[in-house]
């Protein structure tokens, strides 16, 4: 078993515009990356689960040549809202660092 | 030092800084002029930093740091006879933010001694002629939002649209030495001059795509901008400071920055393809990146607004008592529910109007998510109190009438009451307004100039008339 925290040497978030927050995961090498690049671990259904998004709505792109997956989806929320705690969506990453990849 | 020699029909662009304000530094800027820049370029705003710029129009920046960027820009960019194009002024990009800048611009050029012309652009809308353009069907919604209703049209402080290349084209086409835009892409300000002197679209677009942060695509951030370098089929990305690189690993994974999609970013009038893009080393120091794809589309422009909504006040304690921290998820609950009862029976019906929320940082104020069972617990936590309220008046209050409880709330009865730690006298503390982000859409133009105003301060034209006046 191996925990995205492990088999990723970086991995962050970002708000991409006030509706969206993306998150990179960049893999330790191309070995790992080929192995995780599919997992169901990182299926819409568990964005939707840790971030209250719409599962249809979850973008996966994998980037071959970075041994990256870039995924992106709807904030709960616009950034700003009553009960903003992360305006920036820089630290939503981290719930996905012990996330098992199988 | 790797410099690289221009070659002929090359287009470069100096990018001093991903955000005007943070910071340029004359030796980079001279670094860049003395490499051949045919302009400067930089992005002075963002919604990145929150729907209360736009809300209020008003800079993130403070004053004096934009006036101390423009001060260097304008210096260097003068005695060098190049233009300085600045995109998204004040935050936000609203009438006022390009207004705001221009003040700034004009002192730092009359204490400079320097007369340029000055090409304001603006691209703040009106609810009215949105609402007009809603109904012919030419705003459309982008995922995950809906159709706009002339309700929220309405209901926005602010609106802007985001400009492409073209008014800065057209401005640097009319004589303009300083161009200062309302709300523009980050990627168009930089894409205009090359655009302007012929280079390809692709590669035009793709390395102020890659420049649009400055720094961001080098290896080491923290040491300044970059030069583009645009060509008909490829362009090179130079970092500003000698010490510093722009690696193919650098350069290419700034596509990926702040973007939901790593190949393909839509702009005004069209859509950049970097799927089938290469990026080589083209010495220790510059990268260069070929396969840069542009397609044409019909125009567009994004539009942003934002409202402004309840207000808030905000009390802050900190736990040292381990007898608490040890029990943090009870705690939470316990104190939520006494305050709530506290509002609730001492304002009736107008308790309804407002919401109540703790944070708890150290334990996880941050992501407000359970934590998992048998985590240790912290040293200390802040107890972030947040009341939101229709008035700043009614949180003010709301907050006083919960501060004994929330200062004196007990782990269990029968205790005596504890005194946590505040920071603060008064302990409530009026926040301010909440802002929302309201729109998540486009509006299709005849033209890149149909929502776009240019307006022209000529420095050597009102010096010439003050000297007549005399």
């Amino acid at each position: 078993m191996s925990k995205v925290g492990e088999v990723c040497r970086h991995v962050r978030s970002k708000n991409a515009g006030p509706f969206w927050v993306t998150v990179d995961l960049f893999f330790r090498n191309e070995e790992l990356f080929r192995r995780y690049r599919d997992a169901p671990a990182l299926a819409p259904e568990v964005f939707a689960r840790l971030y209250e998004t719409d599962p249809k709505l979850v973008k996966r792109l994998p980037v071959d040549n970075l041994h990256m997956i870039k995924i992106s989806f709807p904030r709960a929320k616009p950034q700003g809202w009553m009960g903003e705690r992360d305006m920036h969506g820089g630290q939503l990453y981290a719930r996905l660092l012990d996330v098992e990849l199988g | 030092m790797a410099q690289v020699k221009q070659a002929p029909g090359d287009v470069t662009v100096l990018v001093p800084t991903g955000m005007l304000g943070a910071g340029v530094q004359r030796e980079h800027v001279r670094y860049g002029i003395a490499a051949g820049a045919q302009a400067i370029a930089a992005d002075s705003g963002s919604t990145d930093s929150g729907p209360s710029y736009l809300a209020r129009g008003v800079s993130k920046m403070n004053r004096e740091a934009i006036k101390r960027d423009l001060d260097i820009l304008l210096d260097e960019a003068c005695r060098a006879r190049i233009p300085v194009l600045i995109g998204t002024c004040g935050t936000a990009g609203t009438d006022s933010g390009v207004d705001w800048t221009r003040d700034i611009a004009v002192e730092v050029a009359r204490e400079l001694g320097i007369t340029p012309k000055i090409a304001c652009l603006y691209s703040e809308q009106t609810p009215g002629d949105l609402i007009l353009k809603n109904r012919q069907g030419k705003v459309t919604p982008l995922s995950p939002v809906g159709p706009v209703t002339d309700e929220v049209l309405e209901s926005c402080e602010h609106i802007v649209a985001l400009m492409g290349p073209e008014p800065y084209i057209a401005a640097l086409h009319a004589g303009a030495d300083i161009i200062l835009g309302g709300r523009t892409t980050d990627a168009a300000v930089l894409a205009a001059v090359p655009l302007l002197k012929g280079a390809g679209a692709g590669p035009a677009w793709h390395a102020a795509k890659v420049a649009e942060c400055g720094g961001q695509c080098t290896v080491n951030p923290r040491l300044g901008g970059v030069l583009m370098r645009v060509g008909q089929d490829a362009f090179e990305i130079e970092p500003l400071d000698p010490a510093n690189q722009c690696s193919p690993e650098s350069v290419s994974a700034h596509m990926l920055y702040e973007s939901t999609d790593p190949f393909r970013l839509t702009e005004p009038g069209g859509v950049l393809d970097v799927t089938k893009a290469d990026y080589q080393w083209l010495n220790t120091r510059v990268t260069r990146v070929t396969g840069s794809r542009w397609e044409s589309m019909p125009y567009t422009m994004k539009l942003e607004g934002a409202r402004a909504g309840n207000f808030q006040t905000i009390m802050l304690i900190g736990i040292e008592d381990p007898e608490v921290l040890a029990h943090l998820n009870g705690f939470h609950n316990t104190l939520h529910r006494s305050l709530t009862d506290r509002i609730t029976a001492t304002f009736g019906a107008e308790a309804s109007s407002c919401d109540l929320s703790l944070r708890f940082y150290g334990w996880n104020g941050t992501s407000g998510r359970a934590v998992p069972a048998n985590t240790p617990a912290p040293r200390d936590v802040g107890v972030l109190l947040v009341v939101t309220a229709p008035t700043q008046d009614l949180a003010n209050r709301m907050a006083k009438a919960c501060n004994p409880y929330f200062f004196h709330m007990p782990l269990r009865p029968g205790i005596e009451l504890p005194s946590y730690a505040f920071p603060f006298s008064p302990a409530e503390i009026p926040r301010g307004q909440v802002y929302e982000f309201l729109l998540n859409h486009v509006v299709h133009t005849r033209d890149a100039f149909e929502l776009v105003r240019t307006q022209w301060t000529d420095l050597a034209l009102s010096t010439r008339e003050a000297l007549e006046n005399v």
